[in-house]
């Protein structure tokens, strides 16, 4: 236990969602606290709730009721535009199938969050060589994604997560496109972003051995964690 | 890179398709250019009417000739300033196809009345009052032909003949007449009519029409009706209106130019709005998906609209820029051959900030629909992840 008030906060959150006639609730009165620098596997049936509880994270969905901090900051009372500055600020999203501009190069592709910073096209320069450098593909800069591996393609989608430094990394299925070693690739990065800069992970996996690189995973079922055991 | 780079690199993510867009964008843009050109050209004689200025035809048709005695009853008319006359002559340079726009006019009084656009250095115009068998000629035509002060003509008539039984008349050419400004024609040839009127062979004592300068607009009206009604019951009835008015019926005969000007760019631009809005919104329902990831990376819904609108300008602008540009070399090329038709062919600044304004016009109404929808949609929408 630590005293520190905790990276995520999720209190009595409810969420539902609407099926024609039929109201399906996700989450009811769910509590979550994640501490900062913490890496935790989410995992769970399809259909228990794990992509929406990232985007709840992520300020990506909005929470029916309850509240939901991250770093201290109330993020169910924000209106679009301050969600988006907010995510841009605060937050690096990885997808399963990494999600990069098909016409950019990986070094514009990385660039792409720094857009919405004042920082000089220079410094934008120095960062992304830095984020690239951070997941082994300083020499992939003008490659695009059609010319790179699965492997490659989610390295850059780590560089972009990372490159304007936030606290806290959502993962969705990070690995569950690629092959054995390119996912233990992937998540010995994401391992050395939690280990060495500190990042808070929440990576949602079914994957029992890439959950196995987190410090917890936390079982979701129905809505509700129904397990938590530290990582082997 | 910037947002710019982002726009520019959408757009030709798929190159082809940018290209034909962009091509059939260009097209209709020339279309534009060269007709709102016609259009201009056919309408400047209204651009450029002076508010003070009327002219009297021939009530049946402007083609139908006045007494000549008309002429000093019209002078005498409270209100009018000055009057002078012309005769259309029909005249042409050694071969019917080389068309002279030229007149038969009453040389001390017509550059009175035409003074706010000409300019002739009074020498010129003395030794043209002088020697009734002179000829003044625009800087256009003298530059066409290559004439110089002194060069004897031979301007040939196919409408009147000479007593003789010749068609041609030979005139020396007393001076040049310039423009006062750069859009005024100065392509004519005028001659006197006193030298006309007693050579030629029929239509004695009569003239084309009257040319009018009233002491001030506001009289205008009270002095048409004046004249109209002085010669109301004659043999030859008059029609007296404002010289823009005039210009606007002159241009009339040609057909509702406007209208077909109107109908072919109309019909263009509709079907370019088709093609190019359906396949913007295909495109951009193609990227659904990247339009969440940006939205997820923290770009707003106005900055994802700006996107989307930026692209389908730069791509209006790309077609419709080279559209014009090219209008513009096709105007410079047919100008010569068109002079005689249309003399003030040409794809004017007024018509490129007109083009340019439609290029933006077009962006917006092609790319506003799918604009607002990326706008709206929402991030877990896109991602497939609702």
């Amino acid at each position: 236990m630590t005293t520190e008030s905790p990276m995520v906060r999720l209190t009595g959150v409810s969420k539902r969602f609407t099926k024609g006639k039929e109201t399906i609730s996700i989450f009811d009165h769910l509590d979550l606290a994640i501490p900062g620098g913490d890496f935790i596997a989410v995992m769970g049936p399809s259909g228990s709730g794990k992509t929406t509880l990232l985007n709840l994270l992520g300020g990506i969905d909005r929470a029916d009721g309850g509240e939901i901090a991250v770093a201290d900051r109330r993020i169910d009372g924000l209106s679009e535009g301050e969600l988006a500055t907010w995510r841009a600020a605060n937050i690096g999203f990885i997808f399963q199938f990494y999600n990069l501009m098909p016409m950019l190069t990986a070094a514009q592709n990385v660039e792409l969050p720094l857009l919405l910073t004042r920082l000089r096209s220079k410094e934008r320069a120095s960062r992304v060589q830095t984020a690239l450098s951070v997941v082994g593909l300083a020499d992939r800069v003008k490659h695009r994604p059609r010319e790179m591996s699965g492997g490659q393609q989610q390295r850059v989608a780590i560089a972009r997560a990372i490159v304007s430094d936030p606290n806290l990394l959502l993962c969705d299925e990070p690995t569950g496109d690629l092959d054995r070693h390119s996912a233990d690739e992937i998540l010995s990065i994401l391992q050395l972003l939690n280990g060495e800069l500190g990042k808070t992970i929440v990576m949602v996996t079914h994957d029992p051995a890439a959950a196995n690189y987190a410090k917890r995973i936390l079982h979701l079922d129905k809505g509700r964690f129904v397990e938590r055991e530290l990582a082997a | 890179m910037n947002d710019f780079d982002l726009v520019r690199k959408n757009l030709f993510r798929r190159k082809l398709r940018a290209v034909l867009m962009i091509v059939s964008i260009l097209i209709a843009f020339m279309i534009f250019g060269v007709l709102a050109g016609f259009y201009r050209a056919f309408t400047a004689g209204e651009d450029r009417a002076a508010a003070d200025r009327m002219i009297t035809v021939n009530k049946i048709n402007f083609t139908q000739p006045l007494p000549i005695a008309y002429y000093n009853r019209v002078r005498a008319v409270e209100g009018v300033r000055q009057v002078t006359f012309a005769n259309w002559f029909g005249g042409y340079y050694q071969d019917p196809k080389n068309f002279l726009m030229s007149l038969a006019v009453e040389p001390t009084t017509y550059f009175d009345v035409y003074r706010s656009e000409f300019d002739v250095p009074p020498d010129q115009l003395q030794a043209f009052i002088r020697d009734r068998g002179s000829a003044l000629i625009g800087e256009s035509l003298a530059r066409k032909w290559g004439w110089k002060i002194g060069d004897r003509v031979p301007v040939a008539s196919n409408i009147f003949s000479q007593k003789s039984g010749g068609h041609t008349w030979d005139l020396t050419i007393a001076g040049i007449v310039k423009g006062k400004a750069d859009h005024i024609d100065t392509n004519f040839l005028l001659f006197q009519y006193a030298y006309f009127d007693e050579t030629r062979s029929f239509g004695k004592d009569t003239i084309g029409w009257m040319i009018l300068q009233t002491t001030s607009p506001e009289n205008n009206d009270r002095v048409a009706k004046t004249i109209d009604a002085m010669f109301a019951n004659s043999t030859a009835e008059t029609s007296t209106d404002t010289e823009k008015a005039f210009g606007k019926a002159f241009a009339a005969q040609f057909g509702n130019i406007a209208l077909i000007v109107l109908l072919v760019v109309g019909a263009a631009f509709v079907t370019i709005l088709m093609i190019v809005g359906n396949t913007m919104a295909l495109s951009i329902r193609e990227r659904t998906r990247e339009i969440g990831v940006l939205k997820t990376l923290g770009f707003s819904g106005p900055r994802i609209l700006g996107l989307v609108l930026g692209e389908s300008i730069l791509l209006a602008l790309l077609g419709g820029l080279p559209g014009l540009a090219i209008a513009a070399l096709i105007a410079m090329a047919l100008r010569a051959s068109l002079a005689n038709v249309a003399p003030a062919f040409a794809l004017s600044p007024v018509i490129a900030l007109e083009g340019v304004a439609l290029m933006i016009a077009l962006g917006l109404i092609t790319g506003i629909i799918p604009a607002v929808n990326a706008m709206r949609l929402k991030i877990a929408t896109a991602l497939g992840r609702g």
